[in-house]
């Protein structure tokens, strides 16, 4: 039932859709002229450099990352269905991102991923403050979702009241990595740091999973634990959602598959999680670019339409 | 004496449940904590494996309060088996009761070779060695109970807290378990352990703390915590107290 080898397997599986993402879009590049076009002054140098591989590298590291976090979430909520969307955050850092391009139309856009990640951090600070440290996790969880669909109600007054700006909204609010390149890759690249802060939480994320006491009982503080790998995860979700909108049901769907994959086990799990999340990523984006080229559809939403059915599936398989 | 309890008073959200608890656990010996429901067993069961914090007093160990000792120090004194746990999910039988080596290994869980040596032993004192590689939700509750009184094995403390670890058990696991605690007790543990059946304490402990809303009533031998008239206050049972005919320990019949 499962592999004893996944890695090889599932960074083959990386590689294989990182060179098929360089290849196809709107126009196809051949194999063999990939690397050649990597060469300044090439006829695919713009193609490549400025446009695809940026944007390949993005998928790569906003899926890990998306993934880690809902590994994170799912850790210390025991809860099957919970992750970043879940608990709010996702949809936090939406709503600020409309209300900014809704009452400010005419200031950078460069200013929304911070304005984002400030709504991403403020819907998690919202959501402890009205659980409290020491609640349990279905609270968390309830809570989260009843705030979630707060914001997203509160998303759709203001297109409604608002429509002259729901173009820019809507795209962005899908979840796309359309138009992306070095500049939003380079914004992602310090929140890197958070991983090998959630790789030193694996051990602790074991032993919670055997139920609070039994964790305490073996020394480990599971306050203090669930604080931080939250805390982690909101910084995870909300720097991805600040440069791609949010990408639905990544973060629920990836834990999952790799937990069927390689067990519970966080040491392994965790670093398989950012390899799938990063295939699923990828393929979202290979078949949201070259189904129907030029037309673009976004990656959010191939994510939602295999999310979706995969989430509904979970819920009825919990009852 | 290791654990002991100082004017303890324990509880949830303001309601006290123990009450000015003392009590200095006898070393070495099988205890059990009898008593109705609600009469803070498993409450004062817990504040001494440190999941609840006292609202007054302390528990100590050796002395000190045992707040102020490192969880993880801690952990390799006091280990407790919970009354009900949750299933984890894709988590191999071997895999879970290595977690008991947590308090002991480093910070990516990596075991030694001294910590598959006690792994090894444990499952098959408990027997389970023959289940390693399968998964720990697909096991029945029998062997599952099996698996937790492993992992807290390999914890390999003095100490070993069980909360009611007979109570959803098929009465031949029953038996089993209380043999095994027998034996561990045998290799030096001191086991402290909330019981339900008074029958069952009696024959297999050598301590029985008798508990009544949230305050101790007796403490003893089976032979003098066992009684007609404390049976009748504490459990409201009119019982008489006979001989067990194996075991020669008091057992009580309800009239």
């Amino acid at each position: 039932m499962k592999q004893s080898r996944p890695f090889p397997t599932l960074i083959t599986g990386m590689l294989i859709l990182i060179i098929a993402n360089l290849m196809f879009g709107a126009v196809s590049i051949p194999l063999n002229e990939i690397l050649k076009g990597f060469q300044q002054g090439s006829d695919n140098y713009f193609t490549l450099h400025e446009y695809r591989l940026p944007r390949t590298l993005l998928a790569v590291l906003v899926g890990a990352m998306m993934a880690l976090s809902g590994a994170l979430v799912q850790g210390v909520i025991r809860n099957p269905l919970a992750s970043p969307d879940v608990l709010g955050v996702s949809h936090g850092a939406g709503l600020a991102a409309v209300i900014y391009m809704t009452y400010f139309p005419a200031s950078s856009i460069d200013w929304l991923p911070a304005v984002a990640l400030v709504g991403g951090l403020l819907a998690a600070l919202i959501l402890w403050w009205l659980c409290g440290q020491s609640s349990s996790a279905i609270k968390l969880a309830i809570t989260g979702v009843a705030l979630a669909a707060l914001y997203a109600s509160g998303v759709d007054f203001l297109m409604l009241v608002k429509p002259l700006e729901i173009n820019n909204a809507l795209l962005w609010l899908t979840g796309s990595l359309w138009g992306r390149g070095w500049h939003q890759l380079m914004m992602i690249l310090p929140w890197l740091l958070l991983i090998p802060v959630a790789f030193w939480l694996a051990k602790s994320l074991n032993l919670i999973h055997l139920g609070d006491d039994t964790a305490m009982s073996l020394g480990i503080n599971a306050n203090k634990l669930r604080l931080v790998s939250l805390a982690v995860a909101v910084g995870l979700t909300a720097s991805c959602v600040a440069v791609c909108g949010p990408i639905g049901f990544l973060g629920l769907v990836a834990p999952h598959l790799t937990r069927k994959l390689v067990g519970g086990r966080h040491q392994t799990l965790l670093p398989a999680t950012m390899l799938v999340g990063a295939i699923l990523l990828l393929v979202a984006d290979l078949v949201a670019r070259t189904i129907d080229p030029p037309i673009e559809l976004p990656a959010g939403l191939m994510t939602a339409i295999i999310g979706a059915p995969y989430f509904l599936w979970l819920l009825f398989r919990t009852k | 004496m290791s654990l002991s309890t100082h004017n303890l008073s324990v509880g949830y959200h303001n309601n006290i449940v123990v009450d000015q608890v003392n009590l200095t656990i006898p070393e070495g010996k099988i205890i059990a904590l009898l008593g109705p429901n609600g009469c803070g067993k498993s409450t004062l069961l817990k504040a001494m494996a440190r999941i609840l914090p006292p609202m007054a007093g302390q528990v100590q160990w050796q002395g000190q309060n045992l707040h102020k000792i490192p969880s993880k120090q801690l952990a390799r004194k006091l280990a407790l088996l919970p009354q009900t746990q949750p299933i984890p999910e894709g988590i191999k039988v071997v895999d879970l009761v290595s977690y008991g080596r947590s308090p002991y290994t480093g910070f990516w869980g990596r075991i030694n070779a001294e910590d598959k040596r006690i792994i090894k032993r444990v499952m098959q004192e408990t027997k389970i060695t023959e289940l390693a590689n399968q998964l720990v939700s697909e096991l029945s509750g029998g062997q599952r109970q099996r698996v937790w009184l492993a992992m807290t094995l390999a914890q390999d403390t003095p100490y070993l807290l069980l909360d009611e670890p007979t109570t959803y058990m098929d009465l031949n696991h029953q038996v089993e378990l209380m043999h095994l605690l027998r034996q561990f007790n045998k290799q030096g543990k001191t086991i402290i352990t909330v019981l339900h059946d008074i029958n069952q304490a009696a024959r297999y402990c050598d301590h029985l703390i008798l508990m009544k809303h949230g305050e101790i009533i007796r403490q003893g031998s089976p032979e003098t915590v066992l009684t007609k008239a404390l049976l009748k206050s504490v459990f409201s049972l009119n019982a008489q107290i006979h001989q067990d005919p194996i075991a020669k320990t008091p057992m009580c019949v309800v009239e």
